[in-house]
């Protein structure tokens, strides 16, 4: 296992032969503009506010968190759909961070994409076959038109829709199959990495478990790594590895998915967990109920100190003025919280 | 046992579309006793929500049509009532808190006045004396600093905030029902903990019912005392929330606690998806709606639909096989 932490010293060692993606102090900011004729800037957003993590391949990491996290923004700066302001991103051993569009071109087939909104990220007048394959043709990948309808045919057979789905238009489709496609699109250029973005969350809970499955079936099959963005964190554990829980724009917590569940050490880990409720009576009413005050704060303005500080039930004096480093406690773990110093 | 406060019979509810006439609630039937928590749990288009309209007569019409029933509230039919009466009961004695409060406030009245017009409305309290009663309201429903916040508009509040003010609005005039349709779907999960817990708090002080509806299992299984599980727009299973969760027996119900992942399961545990698409309303089969997705239906599933009977105590299943309890 890696360290998830970055630093001087992980710089200069050559990045572990397994490890596909590394993240160091990644900062996403956007300027606040304001006035219709002279624009200027009143203010800065700090969606990502440092943020660093490794992941190795064939591994799932969860970024989970509530809205206005930054975990949506994350992934779009790792695929670099968003520059980043500071920081840096290391893909398949390259420093892919500042990158220009000619050379990020061969980076983008090795990573995808996979939308929440299986109704606004598919075109209504492609059918499914042109969908699959537009990314074939885009970076001219078919050799010809049989080569073509052969690697689409398969693509489709692969997320477990039917042949004769191809030739359909995306509005015959329920919201399950549409993601299916939004999937059998993303896999189409042979990716190693795939940034699933609230990828289950639009659609019905009795359909949410075949997409699951699939993501598991296809990441064994193909050997793929996900970076996978959720809010629901039953969802979350069940398919990754590792997990990573933010808050306004930083990790607060980095763990082994059986470790963050059974002892979270950030309280906004446990308040999440906490929040959740358990589809079992008997067990909800049992469990301990961790209630944590008020909601998000605006990332325009974030709280000094600990940017948990006025929600924590477990706020100290110390947390409204030290902002806690993320603190590595080593086999993989870290956690930013005054509760838990630095271990090692 | 006391009288139940709100009975639901054979409620039918169709509307028509372009793709035909669509049956969105079929022949439903409930209660809900004083005091009580009821979920209705189901998936789009399970006609849970057109449930919770129709009790409220709010659905429109065109194109959407009451086609039979009864709604016998506190002893009187709510479908015999005319438009005014009708309008006597919303927000007074039953009232609605909707998924999205952004689109059920009014963005041009301030907070105070959307919380006080109930009282003025309903209980003639003068504006004066109905804008301090919802400064105690907002109290009552924690927004911090209520008195000088009754001045604001819904923007100036959070996502959480205004749901708070929903829930004042439909306490204003201390309901005797609560009907929350997915009311913390659009929320944060800390949040939604903190206004289903304040729900429930509620209602527990003022002995009001709750019906709640809800595509969550784990939102039913910590808030609700009876549940009620909806496919295709009929009850397939109702029992006690307790006994549901430890006894379920009808496939479906079944099918989705197999589907869902769980905090507290092994997460090794593999998910056992149910098969196949929601039903789409225009196409039902003739037999039971489930069957086609089904893993026990036999043929008389699929030609007759099963009756909703009762399979232990309060325990009621429209299924023709025998799912081992």
């Amino acid at each position: 296992m890696t360290s998830p932490l970055n630093g001087a010293a992980a710089r200069a060692q050559e990045a572990p032969a397994n490890e596909l993606l590394r993240v160091e102090d990644l900062k996403v900011h956007f300027p606040l503009l304001k006035g219709a004729v002279v624009r200027r800037q009143v203010g800065t957003i700090k969606a990502v506010d440092g943020v660093s993590f490794a992941l190795n391949r064939g591994d799932t990491l969860g970024l989970v968190g509530e809205s206005g996290c930054g975990k949506s923004t994350t992934g779009l700066a790792v695929l670099r759909m968003l520059a980043p302001t500071a920081g840096r991103i290391l893909f398949e051993g390259r420093d892919i961070t500042h990158y220009d569009k000619a050379r990020m071109r061969p980076v983008r087939r090795r990573m995808q994409m996979v939308y929440q909104d299986p109704y606004g990220s598919l075109n209504p007048r492609m059918k499914v076959r042109g969908i699959v394959g537009e990314p074939l043709e885009v970076h001219g990948l078919a050799a010809d038109g049989a080569a073509y309808r052969q690697r689409v045919d398969e693509l489709i057979a692969m997320v477990g829709l039917l042949p004769d789905m191809a030739e359909r238009y995306p509005h015959e489709f329920s919201g399950g199959q549409r993601q299916r496609i939004g999937i059998a699109r993303a896999l189409a250029l042979e990716p190693s990495l795939l940034i699933c973005d609230e990828p289950v969350s639009a659609l019905d809970v009795s359909i949410q478990a075949q997409v699951v499955n699939l993501f598991m079936e296809l990441q064994d099959r193909l050997a793929l790594t996900y970076i996978f963005i959720a809010h629901d964190l039953a969802v979350v554990r069940h398919i990754s590895d590792r997990i990573a829980v933010m808050y306004l724009g930083r990790i607060v917590e980095i763990a082994g998915r059986d470790e963050l569940y059974k002892r979270p050490l950030h309280p906004y880990t446990e308040a999440l967990l906490a929040a959740i409720p358990v589809a079992d009576p008997e067990v909800e009413a049992r469990r301990p109920r961790v209630i944590v005050k008020g909601e998000v704060p605006s990332a325009l303005r974030p709280p000094s100190g600990c940017r948990f500080h006025p929600r924590c039930p477990r706020a100290m004096e110390k947390c409204k003025t030290v902002d806690p480093p993320l603190a590595d406690l080593g086999a993989g773990r870290a956690v930013a919280c005054h509760l838990h110093p630095h271990s090692a | 046992m006391p009288a139940p406060l709100l009975q639901v019979r054979n409620l039918t509810t169709r509307f028509n579309t372009e793709r035909g006439r669509l049956t969105a609630v079929d022949e439903v039937s409930f209660d809900i006793d004083p005091g009580e928590t009821v979920a209705i749990v189901g998936e789009s288009g399970s006609g849970k929500s057109v449930t919770a309209l129709s009790i409220m007569r709010l659905i429109p019409s065109p194109p959407g049509r009451i086609d039979s029933g009864e709604v016998i509230f506190d002893g009187a039919d709510l479908f015999k009532l005319d438009d005014a009466a009708m309008r006597a009961v919303r927000g007074n004695s039953i009232s609605m808190i909707f998924q999205e409060p952004m689109s059920s406030l009014n963005p041009a009245l301030t907070v105070g006045m959307q919380v006080a017009e109930p009282l003025n409305l309903h209980r003639g309290s003068p504006w004066a004396k109905a804008l301090d009663h919802a400064k105690e309201l907002l109290g009552r429903v924690r927004i911090p600093d209520a008195a000088s916040r009754l001045a604001s508009y819904p923007h100036q509040y959070s996502g959480g905030m205004r749901q708070r003010v929903m829930i004042a609005m439909a306490l204003a005039c201390q309901p005797r029902l609560i009907i929350a349709d997915e009311p913390t779907t659009a929320l944060d999960v800390t949040v939604q903990a903190q206004i289903l817990d304040l729900l429930k708090e509620i209602t527990r002080e003022t002995g009001s019912s709750l019906l709640l509806i809800t595509h969550d299992l784990g939102i039913v299984a910590r808030y609700a005392d009876r549940v009620a599980v909806m496919y295709g727009g009929r009850i397939v299973e109702t029992a006690p929330a307790i006994e549901l969760y430890k006894r379920p027996r009808h496939p479906y119900t079944l099918g989705l606690m197999a589907s869902i992942p769980r905090l507290d399961s092994d997460a090794g545990r593999p998910l056992v998806p149910i098969e196949g698409q929601p039903p789409d309303l225009a196409q039902l089969p003739p037999g039971c709606a489930f069957s086609p997705r089904c893993r026990l239906a036999t043929d008389p599933c699929r030609s007759g639909r099963p009756l909703l009977l009762q399979v232990g105590n309060d325990h009621f299943k429209a299924c023709f096989n025998d799912v081992p309890a």
